[in-house]
């Protein structure tokens, strides 16, 4: 039985490494990916609009001004008038007005207008705006505020678990949601049936390989989150590699089962390209916090297994829990894998209709 | 053109008689739109706080009840041992730690005050930041209401700012996020579907027949667009009942303003899937390179994070992105009722790249093997 497994992963080998293109293509797309991402993809605000409605531009309100033209959080788009004010912001010219009073020399007193339509804009915006203004008369504060393990307030950092989480699963679910229904499709599966191979040995056969090239995706990405990203990865590596690799045969069995379910290759990777999407993108705390959730939303989340596992990689990619700490995670990931492999086998047919 | 009409006949049969694909057009939007306002809800909310209490003082344990009465946290812990809060915020027990100082509320009637510590896990930097203001906001009219009941004013002096929020005056994050998840569904049909019927019939071998027709290139390529032209305003058309029947969210703008740019789009969108899928040998291929580019449009384009926040350089390369100028009509339409004539610019942008992509999309399909 060995010698046969290994000859059908010989033959699904060959089956990738002759297809060059699609090779290549699985190689370099979730590194480019990770990498634009974690340069560009941050929530943190800076280089707002800002433009002034100054009636009366004494020296108090250049001096303002000038400290909100040094500073780096916002870009000075002008001066406006007041009947013009409605009009810059809603053409988006800037996000927010500051106007001062005509007495603003005396009475320190301006208004801040803000687009309220971009949200994380206004809200942040408005803190920083009042603090460049006001300058050194900003009220002493009574508090001494502490970002701990991200005291850049980063939020590349945060967003490299949550998008290796995602990418990984939907690329090996893309990978291997193909394999079994396009046997069908080409015709070749019925050679494959009148085989004495094992159902689970096709299944095994089909997922080696792409193990391996995800693999080399995984080690890559690594490298360039702890040398180019500057992740920390405090949790230790052999940790993150370990639940990563599970991760991964997670996801290529999720794709395997989608394989087996679905009629078409279309039908296959429109489920595990566009239907998967929205529910990881929703569920997994990647983008949105799942506390925020009324309840049977949140059940959903814990179906998602992106949600576990970036969850786990956060703790051990940035705040450096040890692998002790993310057991839980692990072992609803291990549930999950085995869960998604013995539904494959089982959803598998050794008949064609 | 006459071939056209036939061709675009095909395509609709095909369609119907496809079991899964109608059913994907007409519930997918509908579902995701549902839920999408949900969950888009960054309100911050059960922040986990261990309060640290050197003090044990009236004003303290007032701090302590005014944060116990806040509906944003969840007092999980009271001790005077920092240390032992420190090892509840790495455990991720409690995501905020708040410290009274010893002899706070002696200095507080005069002489230094030692600095209240608030000390929160940035790890998720929206709650962080957000989590710690609500904090210092709490602690402070706890702090005045303390400060009024002795008769003392205590950095009371009133705030010479004035803030107003136009457009959206209670910043519900919800109406920021709706246009996005409307042009992410358009996106996902328009660029998906479009580029896998056409590889299909480079894999079953139909679009040799097609090669052997006097059909003109562009007839082809256009009777695989429009289609999708079609599917991608029903898509919006669901989004927008969907999300104003159940939310009551309206455009605020003209709707005609928000078709025109959809149009423009859907014809873009799927004038770039086509065009990868002719240089696609297998599905498979078509969807790994266009799902990177689905993904690069939607977390780059301004759509869930803002643009402004991305470094320079990266903001030179949306400027090719469809999707940044539609998600820009699509919230200033929404939200703000800004007309097609103030976004003049980005209806060209969104125009332009229609006709260009459906020029590349006829040329850089080849009759020749």
């Amino acid at each position: 039985m060995q010698i046969r497994l290994s000859a059908f992963i010989r033959k699904e080998m060959l089956h990738i490494l002759r297809d060059k293109r699609t090779m290549l293509v699985v190689l370099v797309i979730p590194v480019m990916l990770i990498l634009l991402f974690g340069f560009t993809v941050t929530t943190d605000v800076n280089n707002i609009n800002v433009a002034v409605c100054a009636p009366n531009r004494c020296h108090a309100v250049s001096e303002s001004v000038n400290r909100l033209v040094f500073s780096s959080y916002f870009r000075f788009k002008g001066y406006v008038d007041a009947a013009d004010i409605d009009m810059t912001l809603r053409t988006g010219k800037a996000a927010a007005v500051v106007v001062f009073a005509a007495d603003y020399a005396t009475s320190g007193l301006f208004q801040l207008i803000l687009d309220g339509a971009d949200v994380n804009t206004a809200s942040t915006s408005q803190a920083y705006l009042q603090h460049v203004i006001l300058g050194e008369k900003a009220r002493q504060s009574l508090f001494e505020m502490h970002q701990l393990y991200n005291p850049q307030m980063k939020s590349a950092f945060n967003f490299v678990p949550g998008i290796m989480g995602m990418i990984f699963l939907l690329i090996c679910a893309m990978m291997t949601s193909v394999s079994i229904v396009k046997e069908k499709e080409v015709g070749t599966m019925e050679v494959l049936l009148v085989s004495p191979v094992k159902p689970a040995y096709i299944i095994i056969s089909k997922m080696v390989p792409y193990l391996l090239l995800s693999c080399i995706d995984l080690a890559t990405i690594l490298l360039l989150a702890r040398f180019v990203l500057d992740v920390p990865l405090a949790g230790g590596v052999w940790g993150i590699v370990g639940i990563s690799v599970l991760y991964l045969v997670l996801s290529l069995a999720l794709g395997m089962m989608v394989s087996n379910m679905a009629r078409s290759q279309i039908v296959a990777l429109l489920i595990s390209a566009m239907v998967m999407m929205m529910p990881v993108l929703f569920f997994s705390g990647l983008m949105f916090p799942i506390e925020n959730l009324p309840w049977a939303l949140r059940w959903i989340s814990y179906v998602i297994p992106a949600r576990w596992y970036i969850d786990a990689m956060r703790k051990l990619m940035i705040e450096g829990v040890a692998f002790i700490g993310v057991m839980l995670e692990f072992g609803i990931l291990l549930g999950q894998t085995l869960l998604l492999i013995a539904v494959s086998t089982k959803k598998f047919n050794d008949r064609l209709e | 053109m006459k071939c056209l009409k036939f061709l675009l006949r095909k395509e609709i049969i095909q369609f119907r008689r496809n079991k899964f694909l109608p059913r994907l057009i007409f519930a997918f939007p509908i579902l995701i739109m549902l839920i999408a306002p949900i969950v888009a809800n960054m309100e911050v909310r059960g922040v986990n706080v261990a309060f640290v209490d050197c003090d044990h003082s009236a004003i303290s344990r007032r701090v302590l009840s005014h944060l116990n009465a806040s509906k944003h946290f969840m007092v999980k812990q009271v001790t005077a041992d920092y240390l032992l809060a420190y090892g509840l915020l790495e455990a991720g027990r409690v995501d905020v730690i708040v410290s009274m100082p010893e002899g706070f509320e002696k200095s507080i009637m005069g002489g230094i005050v030692p600095k209240i510590k608030v000390d929160a896990n940035a790890i998720n930097a929206t709650k962080g930041m957000l989590g710690s203001q609500y904090i210092m906001m709490t602690i402070a009219s706890a702090l005045s209401e303390v400060a009024a009941e002795n008769g003392l004013s205590m950095s009371a002096d009133s705030d010479p700012a004035s803030v107003r929020y136009f457009y959206n005056e209670t910043l519900d994050y919800r109406f920021y996020m709706i246009p996005a998840f409307i042009i992410i569904l358009i996106q996902l049909v328009c660029c998906f579907i479009p580029a896998l019927n056409l590889v299909l019939e480079k894999e079953k071998g139909t679009i040799e027949q097609i090669n052997v027709t006097p059909v003109s290139r562009l007839e082809f390529t256009l009777s695989k667009l429009i289609p999708y032209w079609i599917i991608g305003l029903v898509v919006l058309t669901e989004g927008i009942l969907t999300v104003g029947l159940v939310y009551g969210l309206w455009p605020v703008g003209s709707t005609g303003a928000i078709y025109l740019a959809a149009i423009l789009f859907t014809f873009a969108m799927s004038g770039f899937a086509v065009t990868i899928a002719n240089g696609s040998d297998t599905m498979q291929q078509s969807i790994f390179v266009l799902f990177f580019f689905v993904m690069i449009f939607m977390l780059m384009s301004g759509m869930l994070t803002p643009l402004g926040s991305m470094p320079r350089w990266a903001q030179w390369i949306t400027v090719v992105f469809p999707p940044r100028y539609f998600i820009a009509i699509l919230r200033a339409v929404y939200l703000k009722g800004t007309t097609v004539l103030e976004l003049g610019v980005d209806y060209l942008a969104l125009a332009g790249f229609a006709v260009v992509f459906c020029m590349v999309a006829a040329l850089t399909y080849c009759k020749q093997e």
